[in-house]
């Protein structure tokens, strides 16, 4: 056994083989048996199957006396692999279809995938990981402890580092957490593993060295921990803490779907950020009132050539008519040229932090910009929409931007279109030159959304995916404090609203100062809304505007820290810190 | 044949625990134990067809026992069922 230390960037416990993304893999065949193999594949299949449950009755045994309950997850495992309809299905399978056991639990697993996946309840659909998880045990025995991981069973992915384009290759519902060896709180693996809900944990050194293929690996997501080939032991207490950790989501997603409000009556927008479309339901159940922040480069860093505008139109369409009648926000493309799949011809940059990107990039590329924009456009006819445009950092870029959404809306209404009303329009507040213009640009748009992630980034001058100064990213500088009251100042003197949809406004430490500032608006990972409602309704508006002030008093993020950390014990809130 | 009608009174609903513990009653006897829910049957030993009844809190589920000692798997798995800790 060895432990590993990295970031834990997205919250959770997975147990599972590592794949390690580098590596080919192996596929489990179908192999065809001969009528006289059936006998012998039979006892193959109840061999394996009894190795297995006779592994976890061995991992009960070592548990020490004073924590074992009474009935614990292991026996609830053990009581699936003797499961009479599963073993008679396998069985059957093996006998009628003539084929290996792997195969037949593999067809096993999906039938129950199937019933699982229509199952209403959160919680129940849940437990389907379990079996995937015992099933996979099984297949590893009977395949004699083969060291080959495929990706279509589960596994936690194993890699220097993932780009956008790996994360959208891999299936979320077979990826049991990612570990990177490089990798910030804010990397894309990190938001792309928050918002499915996968454990991740990043800036793991040395990780891919360490680790085989097939090892098994416990990945603490919260902790940033990962455990290469755990004892037996090690192995119990997880899964009873990944049970702990399900039951308590299960109490939180059932109040999930009620509105945000404090106790003394101040209602704040609970929105989700999405990038993918197999996001919706599961933001849908867990209480999401609309999007906040639509992110639309999937479409553009996945494939070779530049999405069409119908292609953009029909996943746009489907993702408004999903979330009809609440909102969703369209950023528009905020990305690089060196980030698109098709690589467009632009000069590779030294920095592209500031280089020519999200809106620069769009305003310089009227054809791509004017596509998504008219996709946008159609779409909005389907539901509510609103549009807000990343990096923008004075009025010219502002007012360039807006000029081409009425251009696209003339084109449109010529073709034929008609808008009873036009979309809402925004600037992401992310750069430090647009907070000292609040004012001014408050004047133009609809909305404000305040980006965190940038701001933070631009303000202190901290790259966030460089390991050596990430640490220094710190969302409770005084100076990033100040520039928020600011924003939110401008903008509700000009009377818009002011959203947050930055990593900060799912994190559930900064919600009071967050209600405080009094912001409209949070919108976050999909994972992280059960949890900040349930905080919200347990906060007191007033309270929480003198927590603000207080801490707009103080001079270091470690002051500012003490005082909410207090804050929170003072109240005995400290309790709703987990994320479930 | 003999039936009962429960309410689920656990928090989580008929959970992997309550599944479990379900199971390792029914075992016990040597009646044949079902659990009907709307249209819906399952034996109450198999554990992931009891999970895939989706009981959750408030259901309201038929327990079905026929054959050797019917009447006393039926009380004991009725208590277990509407008993709020299960």
């Amino acid at each position: 056994m060895k432990r590993l230390k990295g970031i834990g960037v997205s919250p959770g416990v997975a147990i599972g083989p590592a794949y390690l993304l580098l590596t080919g893999h192996l596929k489990i065949t179908r192999r065809i048996l001969k009528p006289e193999e059936v006998t012998r594949e039979i006892r193959r299949f109840h061999r394996a199957l009894e190795a297995t449950i006779k592994d976890l009755e061995e991992v009960k045994r070592h548990i020490p006396e004073e924590m074992v309950h009474p009935l614990s997850i292991i026996d609830a495992h053990i009581l699936m692999l003797k499961d009479p309809s599963l073993v008679r299905e396998t069985e059957k399978l093996i006998k009628e279809s003539l084929v290996n056991a792997e195969w037949a639990l593999r067809k096993v697993l999906k039938k129950y995938q199937q019933i699982f996946k229509e199952l209403g309840d959160f919680y129940l659909r849940e437990r389907i990981r379990d079996l995937e998880h015992l099933i996979d045990k099984v297949i590893f025995t009977l395949q004699g402890q083969n060291n080959h991981v495929s990706l279509n069973q589960p596994a936690v992915i194993v890699a220097h580092d993932l780009s956008p384009a790996d994360t959208a290759r891999l299936r979320p519902d077979t990826t049991q957490a990612f570990v990177t060896e490089v990798g910030s709180r804010t990397s894309h693996t990190a938001i792309v593993a928050k918002s499915l809900g996968i454990p991740a944990v990043v800036a793991v050194k040395g990780v891919t060295e360490e680790v085989n293929p097939g090892d098994l690996l416990i990945v603490d997501g919260l902790a940033g921990e990962v455990i290469v080939n755990p004892t037996q032991e090690v192995i119990e207490e997880f899964l009873d803490r990944r049970l702990e950790c399900q039951e308590r989501r299960a109490l939180l997603t059932r109040h999930a779907k009620e509105p945000a409000v404090t106790l003394d009556g101040h209602r704040i927008a609970v929105r989700a950020n999405i990038e993918l479309l197999d996001e919706l339901p599961l933001a849908l159940e867990l209480g999401a009132e609309g999007v906040g922040l639509y992110r639309t480069e999937y479409l553009y860093v996945t494939r070779k050539a530049l999405p069409s505008e119908e292609e953009l139109f029909e996943t746009y369409r489907q993702v408004v008519e999903g979330f009809k009648p609440e909102i969703v926000t369209f950023r528009t493309l905020d990305i690089g040229g060196d980030k698109f799949a098709t690589k467009l011809d632009l000069p590779e940059e030294i920095n592209p932090a500031l280089g020519l990107r999200a809106i620069r990039l769009c305003l310089k590329s009227p054809a791509l910009f004017k596509t998504q924009l008219r996709a946008i456009l159609r779409a909005s006819l389907y539901g509510r929409v609103r549009i807000m445009f990343p990096m923008i950092s004075g009025l010219g870029e502002l007012r360039r931007a807006k000029t081409f959404v009425q251009e696209v809306v003339e084109e449109l209404q010529k073709e034929g279109l008609r808008f009873e009303a036009l979309p809402a329009i925004g600037a992401m507040i992310e750069i430090p030159s647009a907070v000292a213009i609040a004012d001014l640009l408050a004047q133009e748009v609809d909305f404000f959304s305040i980006g965190t992630n940038d701001l933070i980034q631009y303000a202190l001058a901290i790259d966030r995916g460089n390991e050596h100064v990430a640490h220094l990213y710190e969302p409770l500088h005084p100076a990033v404090l100040r520039l928020i009251k600011q924003i939110v100042t401008a903008g509700h003197e000009a009377g818009i609203e002011v959203a947050m949809c930055g990593e900060m406004a799912g994190e559930v430490f900064y919600l009071p100062l967050l209600v405080g500032f009094g912001l409209d608006e949070l919108s976050m990972n999909p994972q992280s809304i059960p949890a900040v409602k349930n905080l919200i309704r347990r906060l007191n508006f007033t309270e929480c505007q003198k927590l603000v002030e207080e801490a707009l008093k103080l001079s270091t993020p470690e002051e500012i820290r003490v005082l909410v950390l207090s804050w929170f014990e003072e109240r005995d809130l400290t309790l709703f810190w987990d994320y479930f | 044949m003999l039936r009962k009608e429960v309410i689920i009174e656990n928090e989580l609903g008929l959970h992997a625990r309550p599944a479990a513990k379900l199971a390792e009653t029914a075992k016990r006897y040597r009646a044949r134990i079902y659990l009907k829910k709307g249209s819906r049957k399952a034996e109450a030993h198999s554990i992931l067809d009891v999970l895939a009844l989706a009981c959750t809190k408030g259901s309201v589920v038929e327990v079905i026992a026929e054959g050797e000692e019917a009447e006393k798997a039926l009380s004991e798995i009725v208590a277990l069922l509407s008993s709020r800790g299960a």
